[in-house]
């Protein structure tokens, strides 16, 4: 699977949903790396097939209502769309 | 993926949309940057699936399934009455160009896809799903939940519209 790791201080486990086209996912990754933090990203529309498949399966193991950005924080909580308060909240920065 | 397309391909699209947007009453998002970012998508996924699926949402890469996100989308006109932005923020309302409104993300209101596939019944005029609007100046007739904010033929803004049916 081509997930993209993103070197940085650890703090927890972060893992990105996104859209290689979307605007707001590339504001999302650049919000996470001027923080400094490590997290894992895949560009979801560049899959294809079962693996595509399965990645969205993955997403709608939290929410029916999947859409992009989709940050999951340690395999937990999740927050949808470009929101940097409601990271750095769920975070503690 | 990106790198085959040209800083020309979008700008002459980028150019073209901002025409079209403007002589329908439409604005793209002022932020220059931001908005050929997304033109730039419009063409990635142009090449990629033969058509302008919405650079924001996933593609199925079926068409059929895929036409209601299709730039300009379905959803656009209730978003920007709603949020004065599309969910891109590709199209941003005349709040916004007033610098009135800044643009932040919006949430989905696109269906899931297996609410997409109920069948809706057929209409008739008892029961119409949205109302008529009337352009009092030219005649032009919309039936959406709210009328334009400006008239796509005409120009009058949306308090020159009346209910019509």
């Amino acid at each position: 699977m081509k997930i993209k790791h993103i070197e940085g201080e650890k703090n927890g486990n972060i893992m990105m949903y996104t859209l290689s086209t979307c605007v707001w996912c590339k504001k999302i990754k650049k919000y996470l790396k001027d923080l400094g933090v490590e997290y894992h990203y895949i560009d979801v529309d560049l899959l294809e097939g079962a693996e595509k498949e399965e990645v969205m399966q993955q997403m709608k193991e939290y929410t029916s209502e999947v859409s992009y950005p989709m940050l999951v924080i340690n395999e937990k909580e999740y927050i949808i769309g470009y929101k940097p308060d409601e990271i750095k909240e769920k975070l503690g920065l | 993926m990106n790198q085959d397309i040209s800083q020309g391909q979008i700008d002459k699209l980028y150019e073209r949309l901002d025409k079209e947007a403007e002589e329908g009453g439409y604005h793209l998002n002022p932020d220059i940057e931001f908005t050929k970012d997304l033109v730039k998508g419009l063409i990635t996924n142009e090449n990629r699936y033969g058509y302008w699926s919405c650079p924001c949402r996933l593609a199925s890469g079926n068409k059929a399934e895929d036409l209601d996100i299709i730039c300009p989308c379905d959803y656009r006109d209730p978003d920007l009455n709603d949020y004065d932005a599309c969910y891109c923020a590709l199209y941003v309302s005349q709040k916004v160009m007033n610098g009135e409104k800044e643009v932040a993300p919006i949430p989905e209101r696109r269906p899931p896809l297996e609410e997409r596939l109920k069948l809706k019944p057929v209409p008739n005029i008892s029961s119409l799903p949205l109302p008529v609007w009337r352009c009092k100046v030219c005649g032009y007739l919309c039936a959406r939940e709210n009328p334009p904010e400006v008239c796509p033929v005409c120009k009058a803004k949306k308090d020159r519209f009346e209910r019509f049916i």
